[in-house]
This record gives structure tokens, C-alpha cells and sequence, in this order.
């Protein structure tokens, strides 16, 4: 199948995702997408496959126009897509997740499935690609890399000619990446088109035809991995950044505040994401945490603020470990600015004041024993909402009502206007604009010239490069390297968040530095 | 490492595993406790309970001699028993057969509980296990509602609402037209249209599902109530139906036990077996039934592969709609004969719940309506039976019985994962 | 690894204007719309169910269409109308009785009143407990079992303790309710926190079990009234009464009591730090978690409160109007709290008002029977259709094309069987 994609353009309210996209996939090509979280790579094949509908432009299959109004369109089309989140019933087994929608039926009413019919298919399928699962197993009870196996042959049960796989190493080991590259070229070899969706730059390097990057919605080129090297492919992807420049005084670091060693958490599914992580925060600095999403920044984050049971490994807040909830670590002296801001940091129905006692209301001056002191409570509130600019008609309009960058500056306000030792930013900035993201960086420079030890979570390299006093690298469970953000590259930590080393370091470091690749095995 | 990865999600299951092996231990005990103090201790020491088999004038069938059990001996040795299952429940678990034990107690308690209450005296045994299949006939209808409903998605609260319905117009229908069949397709109908009110306001209004399914149940009880008094009233030749005569199934009906209690019921009876059976190969073993398996567990899911999430969830909600009401007809047409105001008396929660005891499965929610047809048949006989009996206590252990396997076992009986969750496209 | 989701993006940095008062007052018209609209919708909906259930009437309609449609709209404004006179008294009453200057007479007047403040006491006990649960995250449809339970603690301290002055035996009848209810609340919510049990399943069953108890307890020795066979508690002393408001009249200071616990749960819920616990955990656990509250102890105790306040419903029956327990006291008063807490979107003021409501409603019914024969039951249907309303704004948006907040109240509760 060739695949073509003509000036797609997908907007939503407040941004534009993809911004006239031009792509050509040829028949029996793997053609990489690479792009930062964010660049519009699940938008662009959300549309493709029938999820969006594109403001602008249009998909030809094999020279013809067609458009897709729900997956069942595109799956008829021959498109086979293996989502980022599989589309799996977990209590489902194998068969019967693989037959679903195009289900083989016998019986005289035409309506008994027939499960041998599906299973001898599901049996061709994994052994002309080397797709070995267990059939009848349920797939609540498969690994990860197992299900990834059913999601393709479910695209393959349904004969598509043209396979999206949306990220499809991020939950992998380094070994089930080398399965899944066998198996994709196994494909190839049957005259399978494939569009790999990565952020990985070796492995576009390694299994693509050819490389399309994109960025902030727009495709910057397409190349070769012939005429591509990891370098320039990172400098595509991350670009010359307009540096959001933060004033700031070069700092002045203490004691250490936070240490963190050898620490090991779970994530909800039990499979260790923080491996072995070693940290350390002094007061008045900034340590800035860059790394691809998925690589056990939320999860670190959460163990140090005592959301989540680390399974070893010991945190201590100035010299002394503290007990794993969240208000043993809120007394301790942490502030948290969380990631997902409506789900961890506040209480949306409640008004601006409420949220901005949210974990302080039970201590004077804001209780009187059991009861609250409105009194205390609005003179706060009325002294955040003026100190930190939030734009309200009132400190009693509910949180909910009001934009993304005002809800992030009553979580800062809280969480700045007490008196901390360390403060843990989780992706401060997401989702803001410009001003809020200049005004919220500026607090938390101003909350290190305090003093306080702090811990930024990013996945926005400008955002780290700009905030960093050191800048640590996070792969794969591990810090991986921690740089001079004076002396680091873009292109330098584009390639460690991409799992690459950059050469010089390589060398310097010698040995020691790709032990992770063999570490979290599965 | 590797291993390490592997093992820690079990050991998290397991620790609940424990806590639940720790309750189900600890409530075997009571029931020993219970036995061999309370109800061992009440009884002339040489009195024996005979059990009769043989229905009463019933003519026939093979004879079976009645069942006489020394009182005290029986209960003692069922006291130990339950202790001695007890401790192995406390110390290592019985693994996946917890269910199999869990049914072994209760049923040996309650024997035990017969034998101490007819003490000295002849109960007719068969006749409680008869009426224990006529009392569950509709909990299981209202399961099987439920079941239909909730496989796809969609919390069905108003089981009870929908039954009530069921059995008013079927009474009235039945009379007006002088045709039962034609009251059973009315009460189907109307069951089924309640249903449909509670998809529309739980799928396109997205009302929480349990507060929508509140709003039908008042409904229910206040319309046919208030039409009840203002129509039946007046025109009781609208609440004369002729209820459903029995067909003893020949031969079927001659086994001992089993005949009389499965295969000597009227036309419900039978329809619901067949109705166990349909629902239970097309949940499990049609298309039909894994999309809306599907539908039910992974809505999204579904939507990628091209089934319509939402239509799916409308046909089953209407579905058990029609289940439930049929379920309510046998209240009127199969069972009293005339409607009385609110006269399901909660079976629609009862339903509600041996559906989530019997693990949202057809044969599992009939065998938890067993139990709790077995607690109503037991209200009823010991009323006769006259004596001093604080029966009030036994007929409290189905909902006991609930409530412990709702907490203590939650994790193990698995709901449809998509539950009460409404579905939007992205 | 998730590229960001734009559905998500709130368009930022926009400034919001501040409101006039004009605009504000159109927020409060708003926020009544859907309550006033609910009950206007449900009385029309009602009108027809009396209408077309009039055998007659099909029978009038083909000899005489206009006819027919007379007697009907006559018969609705009928019903409406006793039911009216029932619940607030008629206004030529109450002229003849001032008129008359006859004491007797005047409190006579007052007799539907009456009957609606004494048929309003319990619903805003279930009422507001109901609401503590909802405004916790819990739907606890159990308060009619932990009415009875504390109906059975407080029937018992009426009775038990003889030789006390009212101010004492009074308030320990009362605390003894309320001390039932909890106990039949705690369960469900211990159940709910340790072992993520869902109260729904819990509390109906706890429902059932309470049933069977009272039937025990009325035939214990002790318990049971000597010299009866029939199931009914012994009396419960004079002293343990709720004095009448006014001499001659049914309506007593259980009304009162239950003003006060309105005001105190309103207070627990708005003023105390206990109910700010509540409130966060209600609407958001995971925020609130990460604010260092503690979901169990929130759930375990909103649930034992709310079942205090149902237990303090059937306390108030007993010791304000039948003195003594049976198992009738309640006619699905625990039901009726979900329907006003669901009206009044779960605040304390609004369910004084709802409860008002449907005691006027159910005060009302009595006298709209014996008057035009139109059955009691009509108000089940219009309580139905008015929560069914309240709870589905968007319905109501749709009926009269106008706009109403999206808001219910009930944005807090666990959906389906979800811990």
C-alpha cells in the first residue's frame, strides 16, 4: 500500500497539532516519525486512522482520495494501527482479543464463535513472523512485550497492508526492542508498509528507510539514515531553541537537602520504573531532571513526596528519612507542584481560597481547633491572589472556572508561601503560556535565592536548560548523566534522553556509562 | 532483578488474599461457635428431626423415605465441621475453591439449624426446597436483568423498579384481555421501556447511573401504586388474572428431590432456564456476547475495532428491561395472582445482588438466588412451623453472607471493568 | 511517552471580567431555574397521569371532547388544590377561625401546617444524611435500616430509664438514636475503607438486616409491650417526649432538633476542618491524598455521621409522634432522603426547603385522597419526576431552551461499583 499524506492540518481550541503535514509511505518501507512529546506524531495518526477529522487536507491510498470517519474505515482501508495504550480486554484471552469485530462464526445460527477457525489463524500469523504467544492465554497474565505481539497480529488477522506502531518501545525492555525490530522487518520482507512512531534517535537510525521529523507540528524534513547522523537528527527534532531566558544569579549551593540512594519504585502495574536511582539536592540550587515521559520521573517524583511505597533504596530530607505520606513529607518541609495539576494538585470544585489552604487548613492560623477560620483563610487568599497574580474575579470562584495558567499559580502559591527546605516541581509548565511560564519560572529562581533546594521535573528541554543549575539526564529508571547546562548541548541531552550517547561522553566516561541498557530486564 | 519484577504484583494480591482468607476463617468459626453453643445447647439431648422428601400428597414418583437425624449428634458433628474447615480456611486457605467450601458451611449450618428447629418433630424438607425455587425465580429474573445490563456497561440499579412494573401490567393486562400471554409480552414491554428511560438518561443524559436507576424505582413504585389504588379500585376485574397452571414435565417430575423442586413449575420456571442457559451461551459463546463483553470491559477497546459502543449498551440495558419485567409478571401471573401494592418487597436488590455474588454470571447468579430463595421459602415454613425460634437471625445470614463476600472478596469476583462508566469518543 | 492532549488545553491567560450585579442575580435565577422548573414539570407530567387515569375519562373524551377536557382540567386543579389546602390550610380557614376568635378554632387552622412541619421532621434528618455521605463521595442508601436501628436505641432509652427530669432523658433518648444510626453507618464505611466493599451493596443489605432486627427486638421480652402479642415496643416515657410546638397540635420540637442538626451539619461541612476533609475527598481523593488527608478516616466517618443523623429520623418519629416502635414507623423516609438530598444538591439550607417540600407534599396527600380520590401515591411520581429533573439539567436545558449550570451536586459520588 502507498500511503499519502497531503497539507494535513488538526487544530484544537488553543493550538494547532499539525500544521500542513505532507508524508508519503511507500509500499514495504519502514518509515520512522520522529518527534519530541507533543511534536503531533498520535495527532497525525489519530487522523489517519479515522479518530480525528482533519480541518484541512487529505489521505490518499494508493493514488486515491479517501476519508475515515471511524476506525472501522480505516481498518477496512487496510490500515492497522497498534496504539501507544493497547487496545486489549485484559480479561479477554488472546483468541478472542485478536477475533474481536471480525469474528469467525459457525453453528446454525451463524452466531457460536468459532474459536479453533480464529486460533489456526492466529497460529499462521505468529509463525510466518515469528509472533510467538500463547493463543488461549489471557492477556491480563502477559507481559507487556507479549501484548504488543497480540496488538500486530490484530492488525495482521485483519489483513492490513500498513501498520502504524504509535511509540511502540516505550514499555519495552532493550531486548523485546530487538524482538519487536525482527519482527517488523519480517513484516517488511512480506511487503507490509510500516510508520514507526518514535522519539528514540538510534532506533530510527537502525530499522527505518527512511526518517520524517517533526516538530511543534510542523514536519522540519525527511531523511535517510544514510544521509541522516544521530546528531543532526537531534538537532531536527530539538531545533535551535528561542532560550526562555530566566534571570538569574549563579547560585550559591549549600547543604544537601534531598538525597536519594540506590532507590527502587513500582509503578502501578509493578514493574520497576525508578531502578536504582542515586540524587542529591543542595539548598539553593536548582537540579533540573530532563528525560523522555515514561522513564520514572513521575514515579521518582511520587516516592519523594511519599505519594507511592518505594520498594528499596532510602530518601532522606536534611540528614533524616521520612515516613512515606505525603503530610510526614508536607511537614517535613516539601513543597509539590505536581504533574497532572487538576488530578494531584488541587480539588477543582473548590474555590481559589480552599485550594490554597488545601494542605495547610488544619494548622493555625487557618483552624481553630476543628473549625476553619474564614477570616484567616480569606485575608490569604486575598494576599496569594494579589502576590502571585492570579487573574480571578474573586478568591471564591471555584479553580475549575478558571485558564490552565491560573490553576497552575494557585497550586504555586500554595506551595511557594510556605517556608520550605525543598521544593519538587513536576512539569511546572505544562500546557501554559508564555507569560504564565515566564512568571512561574521566575518564582521558582526566586524560591532557590531563598534558599530552598530544587527539584524540577521537565520534559521541555527549554524549560531545564533554562532553570538548571545541574542538569541530570533520566533514562530508563536511572539518572544517566548530569551535565553543566552552560556547557551542555541541546544535541548533547537530546541524544541521552534518546538513549544514545554522545561521543566525547562515551569516551570519557568508558565503560560504565551504557550499564543501563542491560539493566531492567523483563 | 528479572524475577524480582515478575513476583511483585502477586505479593501485593496476596496480602489482600490473606485479609479475605482471615475473614472467611474467622466467620466459619462464629458458625461453629454458633452451632455447637447456640442451637447444640437448646435441644432434649435424645430428640431426632425427620425430614420429609415426598411432597405431600403427592401421588407418583418413587417413594422416598423420610430422612430422621439424631438432633444433638448432627448438630455437633456439623459444628465441627464448620471449626475444623474453620482452621484450615485460617491457616492455609483453600485456594480457588473457596467458593466450594464457602457454600459446603453454609449449607451444613443450615441443616444444622433445621435439625435444631424441627427437634422432636417432622418438617417437610421438600416443601422448603420447593419454595426456595419459587422465591428465586424472580431474584433470578431481576440477576439475569442485572447480568444483561452490566456485562455491557451500564449499572442497573432499577432492577427492582423494572420487576414492580413488570408485575402490574402484567396482572392488568392479563385481566383486561383475558390472555396471559398477552400479559406477559405487556409486562416484557413495559419492562422494557423502563429500561429504555434508564439508557437515555444514563447514556445520553449521562446521569450517574445508581441515582438514574433511583429515579426509575420511585417511579415505578409510585406509579403503579397510585394506579393501583385509583384504577384496580374500582375495577378489580383488571387485577383477576388466571395465574399460569403448572406443567409437570413428565417423567422429569418423577425424579426424587429434583423433580418436584425444578421440573413441576409453571411456565416461568421453565422460561428461565431456558433464559440461563440462552444468556449463558451468548455471553460466552457467541459474537453476540464477546462485543458486548467487550463493550463492557474496554469500551475503547471496542470503538477501534469497529463496534458501536453506545448502541450496544442501549440494546442491552433494554434487554434486561425485558428480562426483569417478565420477572415481575411472575409475581402476578405466576405466583399471587393479583398485583398489591409495592409487592416485590426488595427482590429487585436482592436480585442485584446474587448477581454480583454469582460474579455477573448467569448460573452463578441463579445458584446466589438459591440462597436467597432458600432464606425467603425458610421465612415463610418457620412462621408455620410456630415456634419460638429467632429465626429473624437465620433470614439475616443471606445479607450477611453478602455483605462478607462483598468486602472480603471483591477483589476475587471480577465486575465488568468499564461498570457504571459512561462512554464518550474522544 | 503521551503526547500532550489538546481537549485538555484551556484557552490561558485570559482575563475574567468581574461581575455586576446583574449578572450575579442571573447566576442565582439560574441556579433556581432548575429546581423550580423540575417541580413546575413534574406537577404537568403529574396532571396527566391523573388525567389518563380516569377511566372515565376516555369514555367522556368521544361523546364529548370539549366537555371531557373541562372535567379533566377541573379535576387536576381539583387535586392540586386539596392537596394544597392539606398542606398549608385554606385561606377562608384561616379568616373564619381568626374571625372567630375561638382559641380552639385558630390552632385548629393550623392543623396542615402542622402536618407538614411533623412529615417534614424526619426527611431532613435522611435528608441530611444523605448529603454528608454524597458530599463525602458516598451514596448511602442504607438510611432507612440506620433509622430503624436508631429508632430501636432511642425507643429503648425512652422506655428504660424511669424517675428522669425531661432535660436529661430527653437528650440521652436522642444521643442513643443517634448512636444507633452510627453503629448501622460505621459498618459500611469501615467495609468501604478497608476493604473497598461498595456501601451501595453494603447498605442495602444492612437495609435488610435491619428489618429482620426490629422484627426480633418487638418480640423480646423486655422489649415487646406486656400483654401484647402483636410486634410493638413498650411506650416510651413522657419524659422522653418531644414537647409540641403548640399545645393541640401534632408538629413538635423534633422539628426543631432537626433545624439545629441542619445548622450543624452545615457547619461540619462549610466551618470545620473535618468537613473541608470531607469535601476534598468527595470531589477529588486523589487531590486530596496528595494533601496529605486521610480517605479512610474521611469515608469511615461521614459514613457513621450520616447514619447518626438517619438514626436521629427515627428517633424523631418515635419519640415525637407514635411513642412507641414497630416496624411500619417509616414509610420509606430513608428513600424520600436521597430524592430531597439529590434536590437540594446536597446543602443544608436547600434540604430544609426540599424537606418542607415533600412533607407539605405528603401532608397534602392524605386530604387530596379523601377529598377527590385521587390516590396518595401521586406524590411518589411527582417526587420522582422532580429528582429525575434535578439530576439531568441537560434535560431540562433541552425542554425549555434556556441555559442552567451543568452542575447537580452529585458531581462528587463513586460511579458504578468503582472503589
Amino acid at each position: 500500500m502507498r500511503l499519502e499524506l497531503r497539507g494535513i492540518t488538526k487544530r484544537f481550541p488553543g493550538v494547532i497539532a499539525n500544521r500542513d503535514i505532507n508524508l508519503v509511505v511507500e509500499p514495504g518501507e519502514i518509515h520512522a516519525l520522529l518527534g519530541e512529546n507533543g511534536a503531533g506524531k498520535t495527532t497525525l495518526m489519530n487522523v489517519l486512522f479515522g479518530l480525528y477529522k482533519p480541518d484541512e487536507g487529505e489521505i490518499l491510498i494508493d493514488g486515491k482520495s479517501v476519508s475515515f470517519h471511524d476506525p472501522g474505515d480505516a481498518i477496512a482501508a487496510g490500515i492497522g494501527m497498534v496504539h501507544q495504550h493497547f487496545m486489549l480486554v485484559p480479561v479477554f484471552t488472546v483468541t478472542e482479543n485478536v477475533m474481536l469485530g471480525v469474528e469467525s462464526v459457525r453453528g446454525p445460527l451463524g452466531q457460536q464463535l468459532d474459536r479453533p477457525a480464529a486460533r489456526r489463524r492466529i497460529i499462521e500469523i505468529s509463525e510466518a513472523h515469528n509472533l510467538r504467544v500463547d493463543p488461549d492465554a489471557r492477556v491480563e497474565d502477559l507481559p507487556v512485550g507479549v501484548r504488543q505481539r497480540v496488538e500486530i497480529i490484530k492488525t495482521l488477522y485483519r489483513r492490513s497492508d500498513l501498520l502504524v506502531l504509535d511509540e511502540p518501545t516505550s514499555v519495552l525492555t532493550p531486548q523485546e526492542d530487538e524482538e519487536l525490530f525482527e519482527i517488523m522487518r519480517s513484516l517488511k520482507a512480506s511487503g507490509t508498509s510500516i510508520v514507526f512512531i518514535t522519539h528514540k534517535l538510534n532506533e530510527a537510525m537502525g530499522i527505518a528507510d527512511r526518517i520524517t521529523v517533526l516538530r511543534a507540528g510542523r514536519v522540519i524534513g525527511t531523511t535517510t539514515p544514510e544521509e541522516a547522523s544521530l546528531e543532526k537528527l537531534a538537532e531536527m527534532m530539538v531545533g535551535r531553541r528561542v532560550s526562555l531566558v530566566v534571570e538569574k544569579k549563579p547560585a550559591k549551593p549549600g547543604a544537601t537537602v534531598l538525597e536519594v540512594d540506590d532507590l527502587v519504585v513500582r509503578d502501578d502495574r509493578g514493574h520497576v520504573t525508578v531502578d536504582g536511582l542515586d540524587l542529591q539536592v543542595r539548598a539553593g540550587e536548582i537540579v533540573a531532571i530532563a528525560g523522555v515521559q515514561g522513564n520514572g520521573q513521575t514515579e521518582l517524583v511520587e516516592a519523594i513526596t511519599g505519594l507511592r511505597q518505594p520498594v528499596g533504596g532510602t530518601i532522606r530530607i536534611q540528614g533524616k528519612p521520612v515516613r512515606h505520606a505525603p503530610r510526614a513529607v508536607l511537614e517535613a518541609g516539601v513543597a509539590h507542584v505536581p504533574e497532572d495539576r487538576l488530578e494531584d494538585g488541587c480539588v477543582p470544585a473548590f474555590t481559589i481560597a480552599e485550594n490554597l489552604v488545601l494542605n495547610t487548613y488544619y494548622r493555625k492560623p487557618f483552624a481553630n481547633g476543628p473549625q476553619l477560620d474564614r477570616d484567616a483563610i480569606e485575608r490569604e487568599a486575598t494576599r496569594l491572589v494579589q502576590d502571585f497574580d492570579i487573574r480571578t474575579p474573586s478568591a471564591f470562584n471555584p479553580v475549575s472556572n478558571l485558564s490552565g495558567g491560573n490553576q497552575q499559580k494557585v497550586i504555586v502559591a500554595r506551595e511557594f508561601s510556605r517556608p520550605v527546605h525543598l521544593l519538587v516541581a513536576a512539569q511546572p509548565t505544562r500546557g501554559l503560556d508564555v507569560g504564565s511560564i515566564e512568571y512561574i519560572h521566575r518564582r521558582i529562581v526566586g524560591k532557590r535565592d531563598e534558599g530552598a533546594a530544587v527539584l524540577v521535573v521537565s520534559t521541555e528541554l527549554d524549560e531545564v536548560f533554562a532553570l538548571a543549575d545541574r542538569l541530570a539526564v533520566m533514562y530508563q529508571g536511572k539518572i544517566v548523566d548530569v551535565l553543566d547546562p552552560a556547557q551542555a548541548t541541546t544535541q548533547q541531552v537530546g541524544l541521552l534522553m534518546g538513549g544514545s550517547r554522545p561521543v566525547g561522553i562515551v569516551e570519557a566516561e568508558a565503560a560504565g556509562g551504557l550499564t543501563h541498557v542491560v539493566t531492567s530486564g523483563g | 532483578m528479572t524475577a524480582a519484577v515478575q513476583v511483585a504484583p502477586a505479593v501485593i494480591v496476596d496480602r489482600a488474599a490473606i485479609r479475605r482468607q482471615r475473614i472467611l476463617g474467622v466467620v466459619y468459626l462464629v458458625m461453629a461457635a454458633a452451632a455447637a453453643f447456640v442451637l447444640g445447647e437448646g435441644i432434649e439431648p435424645g430428640a431426632s428431626s425427620t425430614f420429609l422428601l415426598k411432597p405431600a400428597g403427592s401421588q407418583g414418583g418413587l417413594d422416598i423415605p423420610p430422612l430422621v437425624v439424631p438432633a444433638t449428634l448432627t448438630i455437633y458433628l456439623i459444628a465441627g465441621l464448620c471449626a475444623a474447615l474453620g482452621a484450615i480456611q485460617l491457616v492455609r486457605g483453600f485456594g480457588s475453591r473457596w467458593t466450594v467450601v464457602l457454600g459446603v458451611v453454609v449449607v451444613a449450618f443450615v441443616f444444622a439449624f433445621l435439625t435444631w428447629a424441627g427437634a422432636g418433630r417432622s418438617m417437610s424438607l421438600i416443601g422448603i426446597l420447593q419454595l426456595t425455587v419459587q422465591k428465586a425465580l424472580p431474584i433470578t429474573f431481576g440477576a439475569l436483568s442485572g447480568v444483561l445490563c452490566e456485562r455491557s456497561g451500564v449499572v442497573n440499579i432499577a432492577i427492582e423498579g423494572m420487576l414492580l412494573a413488570g408485575a402490574f401490567s402484567g396482572a392488568v393486562v392479563g385481566s383486561g384481555t383475558g390472555n396471559n400471554i398477552i400479559g406477559l409480552v405487556a409486562a416484557a414491554l413495559v419492562g422494557g421501556a423502563l429500561a429504555g428511560v434508564l439508557a437515555v438518561l444514563a447514556i445520553r443524559y449521562r446521569m450517574n447511573q445508581i441515582v438514574a436507576g433511583t429515579v426509575i424505582n420511585i417511579l415505578a413504585a409510585g406509579l403503579t401504586s397510585f394506579l393501583a389504588s385509583r384504577v384496580l379500585q374500582a375495577h378489580r376485574e383488571l387485577n383477576e388474572p388466571t395465574k399460569f397452571a403448572s406443567i409437570p414435565l413428565p417423567l422429569l417430575s418423577d425424579i426424587p428431590i429434583v423433580g418436584p423442586m425444578f421440573f413441576s413449575g409453571n411456565i416461568f420456571m421453565y422460561m428461565l432456564f431456558v433464559l440461563i442457559g440462552l444468556i449463558h451461551w451468548a455471553l460466552f459463546h457467541t459474537r453476540w456476547g464477546l462485543r458486548v463483553r467487550a463493550v463492557g470491559e474496554h469500551p475503547r477497546a471496542a470503538d477501534t475495532v469497529g463496534i458501536n459502543v453506545l448502541f450496544t449498551r442501549y440494546r442491552n440495558v433494554i434487554l434486561g428491561g425485558i428480562v426483569a419485567g417478565v420477572g415481575g409478571a411472575y409475581f402476578t401471573l405466576g405466583s399471587t395472582g393479583s398485583f398489591v401494592h409495592d409487592m416485590t418487597g426488595g427482590r429487585g436488590f436482592i436480585g442485584l445482588a446474587a448477581m454480583i455474588f454469582g460474579g455477573w454470571t448467569p448460573i452463578g447468579a441463579f445458584l446466589a438466588s438459591l440462597v436467597f430463595g432458600f432464606a425467603d421459602a425458610l421465612q415463610a415454613r418457620l412462621s408455620i412451623l410456630g415456634a419460638a425460634v429467632p429465626s429473624e437471625f437465620l433470614l439475616m445470614v443471606p445479607y450477611l453472607v453478602t455483605i462478607v463476600v462483598v468486602a472480603g472478596l471483591v477483589g476475587r469476583v471480577r465486575m465488568p471493568a468499564a461498570d457504571g462508566m459512561p462512554y464518550e469518543k474522544e | 511517552m503521551a503526547e500532550q492532549r489538546p481537549a485538555d488545553e484551556r484557552p490561558t491567560g485570559e482575563d475574567v471580567p468581574r461581575p455586576s450585579v446583574r449578572v450575579r442575580l442571573a447566576g442565582i435565577a439560574r441556579g433556581l431555574a432548575v429546581p423550580v422548573l423540575a417541580i413546575f414539570s413534574a406537577l404537568v407530567i403529574g396532571a396527566f397521569v391523573i388525567v389518563l387515569s380516569d377511566v372515565t375519562f376516555f369514555e367522556r373524551l368521544s361523546a364529548d371532547p370539549g366537555g371531557a377536557l373541562g372535567t379533566a382540567i377541573g379535576g387536576v386543579l381539583e387535586a392540586y388544590g386539596a392537596l394544597f389546602r392539606g398542606a398549608l390550610g385554606s385561606p377562608t380557614g384561616y379568616a373564619e377561625a381568626f374571625a372567630s376568635g375561638d382559641p380552639a378554632q385558630i390552632t385548629k387552622a393550623f392543623v396542615p401546617i402542622s402536618e407538614t412541619l411533623l412529615a417534614a421532621t424526619p426527611l431532613i434528618f435522611t435528608g441530611l444524611a444523605v448529603a454528608l455521605g454524597f458530599q463525602c463521595g458516598l451514596f448511602n442508601i442504607g438510611a432507612e435500616g440506620q433509622l430503624y436501628v436508631g429508632a430501636m436505641f432511642g425507643t429503648f432509652a425512652g422506655f428504660a430509664f424511669a424517675g428522669l427530669p425531661w432535660f436529661i432523658h430527653l437528650p440521652l433518648a436522642i444521643g442513643a438514636g443517634f448512636l444507633g444510626g452510627a453503629l448501622w453507618g460505621f459498618v459500611p464505611g469501615l467495609l468501604k475503607a478497608r476493604t473497598g466493599a461498595h456501601e451501595v451493596i453494603v447498605t442495602i443489605m444492612l437495609n435488610y438486616t435491619a428489618y429482620r432486627l426490629i422484627e426480633y427486638i418487638l418480640k423480646v421480652p423486655g422489649y415487646q409491650r406486656e400483654g401484647r402479642n402483636d410486634p410493638i415496643s413498650k411506650v416510651a416515657l413522657e419524659s422522653s417526649w418531644f414537647p409540641p410546638l403548640i399545645e393541640g397540635l401534632r408538629a413538635n420540637w423534633g422539628f426543631v432538633l432537626g433545624l439545629v442538626a441542619a445548622l450543624a451539619v452545615s457547619w461540619l461541612l462549610f466551618r470545620s476542618t473535618r468537613g473541608f476533609e470531607f469535601r476534598a475527598v468527595g470531589f477529588n481523593p486523589s487531590g486530596a491524598r496528595a494533601a496529605g488527608m486521610s480517605i479512610a478516616v474521611s469515608t469511615i466517618l461521614a459514613m457513621t455521621i450520616s447514619g447518626g443523623l438517619a438514626g436521629l429520623a427515627g428517633t424523631s418519629i418515635v419519640l415525637g409522634v407514635t411513642h412507641s416502635l414497630t416496624s411500619g414507623i417509616s414509610a420509606g423516609f430513608g428513600f424520600d432522603g436521597i430524592a430531597i438530598a439529590l434536590m437540594a444538591g446536597s446543602r443544608p439550607r436547600g434540604i430544609v426547603l426540599a424537606s418542607l417540600l415533600f412533607g407539605a407534599l405528603r401532608a397534602g396527600a392524605t386530604p387530596m385522597q379523601s377529598i377527590t380520590g385521587v390516590p396518595i401515591d401521586l406524590v411518589v411520581v411527582i417526587q420522582a419526576l422532580v429528582i429525575m429533573f434535578v439530576a439531568a439539567p441537560a434535560l431540562v436545558r433541552e425542554l425549555y431552551r434556556i441555559r442552567v449550570p451543568e452542575t447537580t451536586g452529585l458531581e462528587t459520588f463513586a460511579k458504578g461499583w468503582r472503589v
